[in-house]
């Protein structure tokens, strides 16, 4: 068990490590500014003094060093600084749009995990069978569309007849059931393009191990279909499941961007999408280390229980 | 529901077409290329007819289309009829013009940039793979970082920094791209270097370009050419995501995505002209994944029987 | 004598998926099989052997099916047998022992959980199974019988593990065992000892067997009978003294004539090495894997080296050939010290010494031509070109016996898999070296096609004065070529000297082990070295 703990511990310092590197990344890439933060603020309306004012004013004349710094322990204790645009806390404006991105997405992979490990479990059972290759061909379609494209078709078939709203209005005192019902279709949009993502690579991973000589040999021992499943190549799937599982669950974290712009959904994308065009990088810095943040836990998540399932690499020789 | 009628008859009327261009293949093709067309699964030879079609379009546009790219031609959305045969967009430009036009932009764009990050990507990926070591390792730690931030997150944020340019819109997507292709080309060169031809190679003191131009490239061309497909089509679903977002293709560049945009509205009053340009940005990654399948298929069929 | 009858096959056919095509595998095979009789299937790869042993069970693999023919076993026929009651025969009547046990143990359940699966689903309390599954193991003589069944497949080593899947198989006394190649995998010396524990256990119990392998020497050992397939068709059938001493199909003899071929011995050496490894010590990392071996190499001499998986015997192709640096010890040329890192090396020192590999398939870059594939070294090494080169190609391409005319255009994927290796020769020959190191380079041929390959190099030896260092696990390669030997172990020099000396006693203990435990084909011989070591 020891050496599990080691390993574990291992991938934890290599995710708090990445989590570093992201956020001198995310930072590293304001200096990229031809010219700094404040002659782009100021753009043509710079004068020198103004520009030294504002130098001074966003601590520009500090070293990079200190200012990441200062950044850093500023996030660490909740703190992104203020907007450029709107000189308001960006604190502020991310805490009420973050809970709301977060139920999208787990409301998106609450239909969408279960629902395409099942089709992808199916589809590699029966392969080359006609629900295969209609699923299959279905997938792969559902992956070229743009999320633009699914989220437009299903405001033009399910609320133009008015079935569900276009446009989402959240009040804080929701009740969970209208919460549900408004966020249907964003929802709905996520599953869509998630689903076909995840039910290939479900099916690939199950295929594959379909292929491995100890179903063979389960199978020459004559056990009945439904055993050699649960039995013997379920317990070696769970780690490739899981990867298949946190790989989409990050890719949510991209599609949530266009959706919540389609449906005006407050989130966090949202805000995102209107700063970039604002070019207020503060906010979108605190934004792209949000979502990197959450894209990151998530691969050290699901490396962390894969290397718990596999029996290999929990009991040593 | 016309919608869905319309989506009904049109893969109706494609399957007998892929089938007679799949028979047309078979015959003009020299003989090795006539044999594959021929086993060819009816969905890959639609996605090739498909890429023709675009491909056409796109080089003759100015040919094709009835109006110019920029020009204002009528009132703010105008309904179908015989001038007008898609209608009018907000500002009054021919709907199926820019669409036409759409196809040379939004397609070309897409088709540079991911032409670009290819190049950078596998050449780094194949040479890390052959030299090994620290340059590697380097190399690989350092994709492994920018890997760590979600794609269109990245390219938004160096999109902020840079503004919104086509250029700038190019190098931005095609520099976070490359760093897929690196990874790509990187583990599938790993997979070629340990052959012991790259050793024998090697041991007769072979440079490292006669070692990627020769013995490496032709290997790892196949899965890379699968490749290049499906990066085509997420780079042209983020350049189009982008340009939807209006942080893309910057107006008036006629562009599929940033059309979807501006007449969004009109979906909700039942119109489904907008939807037209977002309907031509799926079919062609519909057509192209469906050759890369084929391809990726024929690939593994191909070494089983090895 | 029909009553004791337990499989029937006639006439039976079995196809493969080629694309749409099927193409037949199998082409009409008879076999019988009495009860407690082990029959041994002997055939080269592609031969059909597994499928045909699968088929007994009723089985296809996917992409495979079963087109014609019938198989009783024990009046029931399989052809016609519902899954469900061909399910109920396998596991409990007939069973199955796999080529790779380490891959066909499901990694995730324990040894003795997977022993007791089906006995304790057909009713059987889990403590008896237990109790019986360590009976077998103790009788399988593996170690620690009492523990050894609550480890994972991944905790023990790769005979034990074949071991276990013996006694997995024996759990329900089945009338019938199919062992599909069970000791290819295994060095000599642990093949000895599975061999001779599944010997003991099949006859103990009456349980009647299907042994395939495409090895003679040990079906010898092992067989009642011994069917010939060739190419999914039965060459001959006889009991397994008369095959051994008087094979009629020519096919047959052919494969009993390999085994003969020897070559004159040198006289020995005298002159001063061509090439002398010297305290050589390497490994990767923190691991040695090569402690202080020194040995010499002489031009137009072969030193065979050998030793078991492990003994280092392919780092010494890699320290000799600069791909490797040593952490001590030096390679000596010609009396002078090469540089240790290949890079450092010049054109004409690295041209001195070629490599011939084991898999030619991975020796070859599949996607250029016979013509660059040999005329590159030429090109390189001998700065040969235009039609200088041109003439070179065809004129090695003629040398290992292929048509310069018909083969110079072709892509390695077009040849078969002896064609290969000769093109991995004439690649070696292309630089014209005085050294050539030979990895394994029989070690993944048919038997037949191996003799064609020892004799081209024995002939290219004598026309070129070439030196072989000549690296194996087999000795009746060793026998057949080497002038001088090279033992080696855990990576040291166990023995070394002329082949005369190595091979004649008296020996090194583990010489002696490693040299006892070469299967003959006599039928009598595993008995005899068993009596003769006990």
């Amino acid at each position: 068990m020891n050496a599990v703990l080691v390993m574990i511990a291992q991938r934890l310092a290599l995710g708090v490590l990445t989590l570093f590197v992201v956020s001198v990344v995310i930072f590293g890439a304001t200096e990229l500014l031809p010219g700094d933060l404040a002659s782009a603020l100021l753009g043509q309306a710079a004068t020198p003094e103004t520009l030294a004012a504002l130098r001074t004013q966003l601590g520009l004349n500090d070293p990079a060093p200190v200012r990441y710094w200062n950044w850093a322990t500023g996030v660490l204790q909740g703190d992104f600084g203020v907007s450029l645009a709107t000189r308001r806390p960006i604190a502020d404006m991310l805490s009420a749009r973050l809970g709301n991105t977060i139920f999208l997405a787990l409301y998106a992979a609450a239909i969408a995990v279960p629902l395409s490990l099942v089709l992808g479990v199916l589809a590699a059972l029966w392969r080359n069978s006609l629900f295969d290759r209609v699923a299959n061909a279905g997938a792969l379609s559902a992956i070229s569309f743009p999320e633009f494209f699914v989220a437009y078709i299903l405001i033009f078939l399910l609320s133009q007849s008015g079935f569900f709203p276009s446009l989402v209005r959240l009040t804080p005192d929701m009740e969970l059931s209208d919460k549900l019902y408004v966020t249907f279709l964003p929802a709905l949009t996520l599953t869509l393009v998630v689903t076909a993502h995840m039910m290939r690579m479900t099916r690939a991973a199950i295929i594959n191990l379909l292929a491995s000589p100890y179903i063979e040999m389960a199978r020459l021992k004559g056990l009945s279909p439904l055993r050699i499943v649960l039995r013997h190549a379920l317990p070696n799937a769970l780690a490739p499941i899981i990867n298949v599982i946190a790989i989409n669950l990050a890719y949510l974290i991209t599609g949530v961007v266009v959706v919540e712009v389609v449906f005006v959904y407050p989130g966090l994308g949202q805000l995102m999408v209107d700063s970039v065009a604002k070019r207020d990088i503060a906010v979108v810095q605190a934004i792209a280390l949000i979502f990197a943040s959450a894209y990151v836990l998530l691969n050290l998540t699901a490396d962390v229980l894969s290397t718990l399932t596999n029996p290999r690499l929990m009991r040593r020789k | 529901m016309g919608v869905l009628w319309f989506l009904v008859l049109a893969i109706a009327c494609s399957i007998p077409l892929s089938y007679v261009f799949r028979a047309a293949m078979a015959q003009v093709l020299p003989h090795d290329m006539a044999i594959a067309a021929r086993d060819m699964p009816l969905t890959a030879a639609f996605g090739i007819l498909v890429i023709a079609v675009y491909i056409f379009i796109a080089t003759f546009a100015p040919l094709l289309a009835p109006y110019a790219e920029r020009t204002v031609v009528g009132t703010s959305f105008q309904p179908w009829d015989s001038t007008h045969l898609l209608g009018t967009d907000r500002l009054g430009r021919d709907m199926l013009s820019r669409l036409i036009y759409g196809a040379r932009n939004t397609v070309g764009i897409a088709f540079a940039t991911t032409a670009l990050a290819f190049v950078v990507g596998s050449l780094l990926g194949i040479w890390a793979a052959l030299r090994g070591g620290w340059l590697d390792q380097g190399l690989s730690r350092f994709v492994d970082a920018l890997m760590a931030i979600p794609s269109l997150i990245f390219s938004l944020l160096l999109l902020t920094i840079f503004g919104t340019s086509v250029l700038t819109l190019i190098l931005v997507i095609a520099a976070v791209d490359a760093t897929r292709v690196y990874r790509i080309a990187r583990s599938v060169a790993q997979g070629v270097v340990v052959m012991d031809y790259i050793e024998a190679a090697r041991l007769r003191g072979e440079g490292n370009w006669y070692l990627i131009r020769r013995e490496i490239l032709p290997n790892a061309l196949a899965p890379l050419v699968a490749e290049f497909g499906l990066r085509f089509c997420f780079v042209f679903l983020t350049i189009s995501s982008l340009s939807f977002l209006g942080l893309g293709i910057q107006p008036p560049m006629a562009d599929w995505g940033s059309m979807v945009r501006d007449n969004a509205t009109l979906i909700t009053f039942g119109d489904v002209t907008p939807l037209l340009p977002a309907g031509a940005i799926a079919l062609l990654t519909v057509a192209v994944n469906f050759v890369v399948d084929w391809q990726l298929y024929r690939a593994s069929g191909l070494k089983e029987q090895g | 004598m029909m009553a004791d009858l337990l499989l029937t096959i006639k006439d039976l056919k079995i196809e493969g998926r080629a694309g749409e095509d099927w193409l037949p595998i199998i082409k009409g095979v008879d076999l019988t099989l009495h009860r407690g009789e082990v029959l041994g299937l002997i055939g080269e790869s592609g031969a059909g052997k597994s499928t045909l042993g699968l088929a007994a069970m009723g089985f296809a693999r996917d992409g495979c099916r079963i087109s014609g023919g019938e198989i009783v076993f024990d009046g029931i026929d399989l052809r016609k047998a519902s899954e469900r009651k061909k399910r109920g025969l396998r596991g409990r009547r007939i069973a199955y022992v796999a080529q790779s046990a380490a891959a066909s143990f499901n990694p995730a359940h324990k040894l003795i959980d997977q022993y007791a699966e089906v006995p304790v689903l057909d009713g059987k309390s889990r403590k008896t199974t237990q109790a019986e599954a360590v009976t077998l193991y103790r009788k399988m003589q593996l170690p620690a019988p009492e523990e050894i069944g609550f480890r994972y497949p991944h905790q023990v080593s790769g005979g034990q593990l074949q071991r276990a899947m013996t006694a997995m198989a024996m759990a329900n006394h089945p009338d019938l065992i199919i062992f599909d190649e069970p000791t290819t995998a295994l060095d000599v010396t642990t093949q000895i000892e599975v061999l001779a524990a599944i010997r003991d256990i099949v006859r103990e119990y009456n349980t009647a067997a299907i042994y395939i392998t495409h090895d003679l020497a040990v079906v010898a050992q092992m067989a009642d009978r011994i069917k010939i397939l060739l190419r999914g068709e039965q060459v001959e059938e006889a009991d397994t003294r008369t095959m051994l001493a008087a094979p009629k199909a020519d096919y047959t003899k052919s494969l009993w004539a390999v085994r003969s071929f020897t070559r004159p011995e040198l006289p020995h050496a005298s002159t001063a090495p061509l090439v002398s490894v010297q305290n050589v010590t390497a490994g990767y990392g923190k691991l040695d894997i090569l402690r202080d071996v020194s040995f010499d190499i002489h031009a137009g001499r072969t030193v065979a080296v050998v030793g078991e998986s492990g003994s280092g015997k392919s780092t010494v192709a890699r320290v000799i050939t600069g791909l490797l640096p040593p952490r001590a010890g030096q390679v000596v040329y010609e009396g002078q010290p090469l540089p240790p890192d290949y890079r450092a090396r010049s054109r004409e020192q690295l041209r001195q010494c070629q490599m011939i590999y084991q898999m030619a398939d991975t020796a070859l870059n599949p996607k250029l031509s016979l013509r660059e594939i040999i005329g590159r070294p030429a090109q390189m090494c001998l700065g040969l070109k235009g039609r200088a080169l041109q003439e070179r190609v065809r004129d090695l391409l003629a040398l290992i016996e292929l048509e310069p005319d018909k083969y110079i255009d072709r892509l390695p994927g077009e040849l078969s898999g002896g064609q290969k290796q000769r093109i991995g020769i004439a690649r070696a020959l292309a630089a014209e070296p005085k050294l050539i190191i030979c990895d394994e380079v029989t070690s993944a041929l048919d038997q037949i096609v191996q003799e064609g390959i020892l004799k081209l190099l024995d002939r290219l030896q004598r026309e070129f004065e070439l030196a072989y260092m000549f690296i194996t696990h087999d000795l009746a390669t060793v026998k057949a070529i080497a002038d001088d030997v090279v033992v080696m172990q855990h990576g040291r020099i166990i023995e070394q000297g002329p082949k005369a000396r190595v091979f004649s006693p008296p020996h090194e203990p583990y010489t002696e082990l490693l040299l006892s435990s070469v299967p003959h084909m006599d039928p009598d011989w595993l008995t005899t070295l068993l009596t003769a070591r006990a």
